[in-house]
């Protein structure tokens, strides 16, 4: 250990780079280092994540069975959701976010920078061991991601790893969500007051505080299904008194937040990216932080709208339907005041705010089939159906995962000093806008014709669209190749022009991070900053 | 904006992987012996060592530290911060089980038995013949019959015994703020085994209601909730005291000053929670 205090050798702080060869990524404590490792890793696991839905998508083709059995159809399904959420959009927020919230609040680093390098490793882990059970006796588990009993109890020998690799990834957000909290509630400048925080420090903030509450219980709900099945209890199992619609309670406790926990970020991203590409401070910065908090506190409370027809009682329904439906209202303020931001804004259409205006059109999508599927007795009819995948995929695909590439095209100038070229970016964004609603636009028409969720085959109603929806996932998928050589060209010299220190016009206004050199020195804000910029007031 | 000096940062880490891999090992071998492979055990234990010489490694490294003076107040509080919102997840994570007692108990063995509106109806017709009376093991009568364990007795003195450690605790936190060494040291080894004169007897009480009342983890959802509440608890508790008795090591060969003590307060928050979560056990679980 290199136990060397910052303050003995403060005057030539600047001359310690980081460690030579290989060793530097393992070891690291570098939040820019560890900000890296997450991204790169989300991205690789984006990309086998989506090889699996390609899968899924190859065998919808046609009807019929194609290519694969029904038993590692449904495994694709459970292992195409659990890493996609696990391994590629969590990570990549956590990337984001340690890279940008000590430069956006003026910190020399994370506030526990130790246990930033343990969460990496534990994430990394535990994909590892998650992905180990494709090659298993029994293969992976084919329960869907939920991993509802009794069902998932009649998985192989990849059951317990499954289990195991839960345990390990929940342990790796919640240290991440820790730091986190730490960081944003002691390491910031001290003119960096709560409210003044940039808004993408603000929704990580909250989304910390539902990993700590929600990590837990996951890990307990798995942790009974491991003694359900090896060590005799009964917890799930109604001959001895048990239920398994009681780990539907407990799961979608913990999974309600959880997919808020994947949009709460890309809502500060897009918060972030808008006000400066419309040349405006951010309409209604304090609604949209208490907009946050309430979406935030309302997730814990409305879960078992995703369990409408299990049969609770009526006055259970009948909450959750209307307690779901107020969702919609925070969330109404949070579109009204990106759409009032461009509002008589000089605009430009720059990759990342090309990416975050189809952002703002395609959630509101998916947020209005959300609104949909609030009603208890119409749920009913979408429940199971291809309406729910094309309501969630709109949520995390033209939302999240747009965002992120967004964040992506918005950032890496000021991380590497090189700019991105911006014609082939925008051909990338085309392609994806466009594929990605033939991909998912027309799983509504099936979801509403009364196609199931998760069976690899289908009545011949349903081809046509289908086709079109599969051919629409190939190209996306495809598309995102471009992404990966355009970042690869960034990050080797770009267009060969050296950026400014605030990359876009005026962004020094908006946040911290535009007044540093670019690219950025290896450590930052050694003595806090005196200014802060107050654009957004 | 700092009391004294910079905030520490280290520059490397060597020990989170060492971490990582133990914990892999670990999980991994217990997994394997789970599916009934021979060498899961050998792994499991291997992966244990590797996780107590990382602990032993990266505490002595952390302790060195703090002794030298390299965390300032800034630095503190963010460990402060780190052990609350970790005591906060752990929270959570008895909730779960807390809640599942309370789900059973409440809701759905109630429908099991037929009674209410709705999910009671079908439920009902599963088991017609099954009355819910708790404590139970479901209408399969899972595990055989059982004796329920009673509130008094064991359950009753370490409750006590727990209470009491509570105590000792802050005696021994007032001795270290008073700078009473010998207050503090004493405190800390009354503590420490009143903790494992706890876990010896909750292991007495999981001897009898195995061998001579028929309650096993396979009892039903009695058995159940019983074992798996008390057990976390009980793996709690062990933790907690091998903590505290780091701390009482240390404290025994001269670290932490009034100011500077922060994994002192770590333990005994965590010791608190533990306390915190066994009157709640001791409430639910035994009592009512």
């Amino acid at each position: 250990m290199s136990a060397v205090v910052a303050e003995h050798e403060h005057d030539d702080h600047h001359d310690h780079g980081p460690e030579k060869g290989f060793l530097r990524w393992i070891i690291t404590t570098n939040h820019k280092d560890i900000g890296t490792l997450y991204l790169v890793f989300a991205l690789a696991m984006f990309f086998v994540g989506g090889s699996m839905a390609l899968i899924i998508r190859a065998e919808l083709f046609e009807p019929g069975m194609q290519f694969v059995s029904p038993q590692f159809f449904n495994s694709m399904t459970t292992m195409h959701a659990l890493v996609m959420v696990f391994g590629a959009v969590m990570p990549a927020f956590v990337g984001f976010a340690n890279w940008q919230i000590p430069l956006m609040i003026g910190a020399p680093d994370m506030a526990l920078p130790r246990m930033n390098n343990m969460s990496f490793w534990l994430l990394v882990a535990g994909i590892l061991m998650l992905a180990s059970t494709l090659f298993m006796e029994g293969g992976a588990p084919a329960s869907g991601w939920t991993l509802y009993p009794p069902l998932v109890l009649q998985t192989g020998a990849a059951l317990p790893f499954a289990i195991f690799s839960v345990h390990l990834l929940g342990i790796s957000s919640i240290m991440g969500a820790i730091n986190i909290i730490a960081t944003i509630f002691n390491m910031r400048a001290p003119k960096m007051t709560l409210m003044k925080m940039p808004l993408f420090v603000w929704t990580w903030l909250i989304t910390a505080f539902l990993l700590i509450a929600i990590m837990p219980v996951f890990a307990g709900a798995v942790t009974m299904l491991l003694t359900d099945r090896f060590f005799d209890t009964s917890f799930f199992d109604a001959a001895g008194g048990g239920d398994p619609v009681l780990y539907q309670h407990i799961f979608w406790f913990f999974g309600h937040p959880e997919v808020y926990v994947m949009i709460l970020p890309t809502f500060g991203i897009a918060s972030t990216i808008i006000p400066v590409f419309a040349r405006k401070p951010l309409f209604g910065y304090s609604s949209m932080v208490y907009a946050t908090a309430a979406i935030a506190f309302l997730s814990f409370i409305v879960w078992a709208h995703h369990m409408f027809t299990v049969g609770m009682p009526m006055a259970g329904e009948l909450y959750f339907m209307y307690a779901t439906m107020l969702i919609a209202i925070p969330t109404g303020v949070k579109i009204f005041n990106w759409t009032a931001t461009m509002w008589e804004g000089s605009m430009t259409f720059e990759t990342p705010m090309l990416f975050s205006i189809a952002f703002v059109v395609l959630f509101t999508l998916g947020g209005f089939t959300g609104l949909m599927m609030a009603l208890a007795p119409v749920d009913f009819q979408y429940h199971d159906t291809y309406f729910i995948v094309a309501h969630f995929h709109y949520t995390l695909v033209p939302a999240s995962v747009f965002i992120i590439m967004a964040g992506a095209y918005f950032w890496v100038p000021k991380w590497t000093g090189h700019m991105y070229d911006e014609r082939l970016a925008r051909f990338h964004f085309w392609l994806s806008a466009i594929s990605v609603n033939i991909l998912f636009f027309p799983q509504h028409f099936l979801g509403l014709a009364g196609m199931p969720r998760r069976i690899p085959d289908y009545a011949v109603q349903f081809a046509d669209w289908n086709m079109v929806s599969s051919i629409g996932a190939f190209i996306f998928g495809f598309s995102q190749l471009l992404f990966v050589y355009i970042m690869y060209k960034t990050v080797k010299g770009g267009t060969g022009e050296k950026v400014s220190d605030e990359v876009w016009e005026d962004a020094h206004k908006h946040s911290l991070e535009w007044s540093l050199p670019s690219p950025v020195p290896y450590h930052t804000f050694d003595t806090p900053p005196e200014k802060i910029p107050t654009e957004h007031f | 904006m700092m009391s004294t000096g910079a905030y520490y940062i280290p520059h490397k880490a060597t020990w989170p992987i060492a971490a990582v891999a133990g914990m892999v090992v670990t999980l991994a071998g217990f997994a394997n012996y789970l599916n009934g492979n021979a060498a899961g055990s050998t792994f499991m234990i291997l992966g244990l060592v590797i996780f107590i010489l990382m602990l032993a490694g990266w505490f002595t490294m952390q302790a060195n530290e703090s002794e030298s003076g390299m965390y300032n107040h800034h630095v503190g509080i963010s460990y402060r911060m780190g052990m609350m919102w970790f005591i906060f997840s752990e929270i959570m994570f008895f909730a779960v089980f807390f809640g599942t007692l309370w789900f059973t108990r409440n809701l759905s063995l109630d429908w099991l038995a037929g009674i209410g509106d709705g999910p009671g109806r079908s439920s009902g017709m599963l088991w017609p013949a099954f009355d819910y009376v708790w404590p139970t093991n479901g209408p399969g009568n899972v595990g055989g019959e059982f004796e329920p364990m009673g509130a008094l007795g064991l359950p009753l003195l370490n409750t006590l015994i727990l209470l009491s450690s509570g105590l000792t605790c802050t005696w021994a936190h007032h001795g270290l703020l008073a700078k009473n060494r010998t207050e503090l040291i004493r405190g800390l080894a009354a503590t420490v085994t009143l903790g494992f004169l706890f876990v010896a007897f909750q292991a007495i009480e999981y001897q009898e209601a195995y061998h001579e009342m028929g309650l096993t983890l396979g009892s039903g959802i009695y058995g159940s909730t019983f074992f798996m509440l008390t057990g976390f608890h009980g793996a709690h508790v062990c933790i907690g005291a091998i903590m505290l008795t780091v701390v009482l090591f240390r404290s025994w060969k001269g670290h932490f000053t009034p100011e500077n003590h922060f994994v002192f307060e770590a333990a005994a928050w965590y010791w608190h929670f533990v306390d915190v979560v066994w009157l709640g056990l001791f409430i639910f679980v035994y009592l009512l």
